[in-house]
């Protein structure tokens, strides 16, 4: 019992104390405050203070990264909207905490279903951001969101997102998820061909 | 004992007790139907001729359909093997079984949760109360005709959502929670938490009376918590206290209790995956990893190879984040304010950046699925890992070795504290870290070698005091060993596919039933589930390891004085995520 280990662990903190100054001192401005500077603080050498200034700064998202989902729609050439759900549903039955409504078009002559939504919500209070509808989405149309920044004033009118809110264009998904835009895209691209190969053939 | 151990083998009992002894012979089921009246002898002769010492899970089942309930108990030897799994069946009208708590303590919990959640009445218990909910409450929820409030179907998905799904938030549909039950004669009013309590305070009534100090001290119950900063949680410790001397303790929970196992049950097999993130919210990884075991083995499946290494990546990943929380806190516990947590807690930014990367997300991350994982490593997520684990992680363990373990205070309140002799932790039911703590070196990696756990060289860590400190170099050791594991990991982890079959969005489960156990970061962690072929599981039951280790708090802190016990409850690591359920 000489205090021997108390010292030693002191000298620990002490060495981290002086760390962030020497850290601050080597990188100067650009170690705040600057896109270089954020990504140094999330690296695994990082050195000194690794704390980002939230809001001020923000912590980049990695591609997979999901938060509440959102429709994709391709735009139209007179701008129309054209969403790519079907609303065939699986999204609304996988979903855990069921806090996806969809109503489904009917044709108002024949009465059958027609492959598009005539409503659809999500209840964000009760989402999960589990992912899982859009993992088993067939259609590539309801994606994982970047922006977590969703924060309102009334709970009771503004927390159920009807299809416009949701509503995304496909230009977004493909900047926050280039490499899965890029692997769908190409896997859509591959099945239309076949497609049309088929059709060659029995035709 | 006449006889010694038979130990390490696996017998068949039916030899041992032709008369009453029945294998369980349903489909897809296993193990043995005990008659309850011949239950107290069974256990006893597993316990002290077949060298099942460590009592692992109690839970029971409602049959609703057969009119039966069923308590089903998991047992093992702590020198390994596969858990032995055995049955008492009853009247679903009058389900008294006798209680195990004299032969297995470990079991004292656990029955007071079948008892609260399902209605059966275990004989002989010392003290059958609630346990996560509250005294007075009406019915037992876990019974299959018990309807939650706001209860819409039987089963998800609901057929409200589509195709005509016209959104209704929950509270609109139900203004005045028009299905919550009270029991007869209760006033909301009137109603106040004293009259619930008086029923624990009565059990202290033995030890209240007959002080034996020579100060003639005057015992006195003391409240920690619920709303206490030491506490991890809203936790409470009801502390029966002889001048700073303490008596006994009993822990409340349940406060953040939501039934899980009922969503469970109403929620599709892979729907429960996300909500197993929930459990230990600090180690999502790990309980995705035990639920996908346990329905993998039912459907009979195995993920492909490259899917394998990586679910031990996260797995021990996991285990490093779980153990520097675990560490950081209890030196929060013990008085270094802040510091040491901060310490461990940049190491786990760094570790959660990877979860967030291959999941989505940092802490829910559901990334496991049947057969598999959700999706591969996405690019330079493996230089990430190798980076921390062949430079940074193996530098700050040693730092925080060198920081935290030799310090005089930390020895001082930590050496002889808390402590639970090998006996005693295998008595209650101890696993994981405390368990190895107290010299048994238990651990299911290598007891009962899961996922391809078989090929990887580790040690398995263990200390022989059985005091708070032992645990925290149980816990330092262990990080390091799961070091060198994700070394061999990262060095062999092939090329190739990390899903089997194509992914599912409803998967078909044959009838049967299962339990999956891994070694979580806090203990044995288990799921048991019954599948009768639907879409939904039957019964869906986690057994949780900070609850069960919860069993022996009072056994630690008996004896010792009142400030020790924030600290040996930060010894136990408990995550109320998982307690409460």
């Amino acid at each position: 019992m000489n205090g021997l280990g108390i010292v030693r662990g002191l000298w620990v903190t002490f060495k981290h104390f002086i760390l962030t100054y020497i850290e601050d001192i080597r990188t100067g401005k650009r170690r705040y405050y600057s896109p270089e500077g954020i990504l140094a603080r999330t690296k695994g050498d990082v050195q000194g203070a690794f704390t980002i200034q939230y809001p001020e700064e923000k912590y980049p998202v990695p591609e997979e990264f999901r938060y509440i989902p959102f429709l994709v729609y391709e735009e139209g050439e007179n701008g129309q909207k054209n969403y790519r759900c079907t609303s065939c549903g699986i999204c609304a039955k996988v979903c855990p905490p069921q806090c996806i409504w969809i109503v489904r078009t009917n044709d108002l002559n024949t009465g059958k279903p027609i492959p598009a939504p005539a409503e659809f919500y999500i209840d964000v209070d009760i989402c999960m951001n589990c992912g899982l509808c859009a993992e088993y989405c067939p259609f590539d149309a309801i994606k994982m969101d970047h922006d977590y920044e969703i924060a309102s004033y009334n709970r009771f009118t503004d927390h159920i997102f009807n299809k416009e809110r949701l509503g995304k264009p496909l230009s977004y998904y493909a900047q926050i998820r280039p490499q899965n835009f890029a692997r769908e895209e190409a896997a859509r691209k591959a099945e239309m061909e076949a497609k049309a190969a088929r059709k060659a053939a029995t035709a | 004992m006449a006889e010694s151990p038979v130990v390490g083998t696996q017998l068949n009992l039916l030899d041992h007790f032709p008369e009453w002894l029945k294998k369980d012979e349903r489909p897809g089921f296993e193990g043995y139907i005990v008659p309850a009246e011949h239950l107290l002898e069974f256990a006893h002769a597993l316990r002290d001729r077949f060298g099942y010492d460590l009592l692992s899970s109690v839970t029971g089942v409602d049959y609703l359909p057969e009119g039966k309930m069923e308590v089903v108990y998991h047992a093992l030897q702590t020198t390994g093997g596969p858990v032995l799994n055995f049955k008492v069946q009853v009247d679903r009208q009058n389900p008294v079984v006798p209680s195990v708590v004299s032969i297995w303590p470990g079991a004292d919990f656990q029955e007071r949760e079948a008892w609260d959640l399902l209605g059966i009445r275990f004989e002989g218990h010392p003290d059958l109360r609630r346990i996560l909910m509250w005294e007075g409450f009406a019915g037992h929820p876990l019974r299959k005709d018990w309807k939650e409030p706001y209860f819409e179907e039987e089963a998800k998905p609901y057929k409200s959502r589509w195709p005509e799904g016209h959104v209704q938030r929950a509270e609109d549909r139900h203004p005045l929670h028009d299905n919550v039950d009270y029991p007869a004669g209760f006033d909301p009013d009137s109603w106040s938490p004293e009259t619930a309590d008086d029923v624990l305070y009565k059990t202290y009534q033995s030890i209240m009376e007959g002080s034996d100090s020579e100060l003639h001290t005057d015992r006195m119950i003391v409240n920690l918590g619920p709303q206490h900063p030491s506490t991890h949680g809203v936790f409470r410790m009801v502390v029966v206290l002889d001048g700073e001397t303490v008596v006994d303790v009993k822990p409340v929970f349940g406060y953040l209790h939501r039934n899980h196992e009922k969503i469970g049950e109403r929620c599709t097999w892979l729907q429960i995956m996300p909500f197993t993130d929930r459990l230990d919210y600090i180690s999502s990884m790990s309980n995705n990893f035990g639920y996908a075991l346990a329905v993998e083995r039912l459907m009979g499946i195995k993920p492909p190879e490259r899917a394998e290494y990586i679910r031990v990546m996260m797995a021990e990943l996991t285990r490093i984040v779980s153990h520097l929380i675990s560490i950081g806190f209890l030196l929060n516990d013990l008085g270094a304010y802040f510091t040491p947590s901060l310490y461990a807690l940049e190491e786990r930014e760094l570790i959660l950046d990877i979860f967030e990367a291959v999941s989505g997300s940092r802490m829910m991350c559901n990334y496991f699925r049947f057969g598999g994982v959700a999706r591969d490593l996405p690019e330079g997520v493996l230089d990430k890992v190798k980076e921390l684990v062949f430079e940074r992680l193996p530098r700050k363990i040693d730092e925080f070795d060198r920081y935290l373990t030799r310090n005089e205070i930390v020895r001082v309140r930590t050496e002889g504290v808390g402590v639970l002799t090998a006996e005693q932790a295998i008595a209650l039911s101890a696993t994981g870290p405390i368990l190895r703590a107290s010299g048994v070196p238990y651990d299911i990696r290598r007891a009962d070698p899961y996922s391809i756990y078989d090929r990887f060289d580790f040690d398995v860590v263990v200390r022989y005091h059985g005091d708070v400190y032992d645990r925290y170099l149980v816990r330092l050791e262990e990080i390091r060993q799961s070091i060198r594991i994700l070394q061999q990991v990262v060095r062999d982890i092939p090329e190739g596919p990390v899903q089997t079959g194509k992914p599912q969005w409803q998967v078909r489960v044959p009838a049967g039933e299962s339990y999956g156990r891994v070694e979580g970061p806090k203990g044995e962690l288990g799921y048991y589930i019954v599948s009768n072929g639907k879409p939904n599981p039957w019964r869906y039951h986690v057994r949780a390891p900070s609850f069960v280790n919860l069993t022996s708090l009072a056994q630690m802190a008996r004896g010792g004085k009142v400030a020790d016990i924030v600290v040996i409850l930060g010894s136990i690591d408990i995550v109320l995520g998982e307690v409460d359920r």
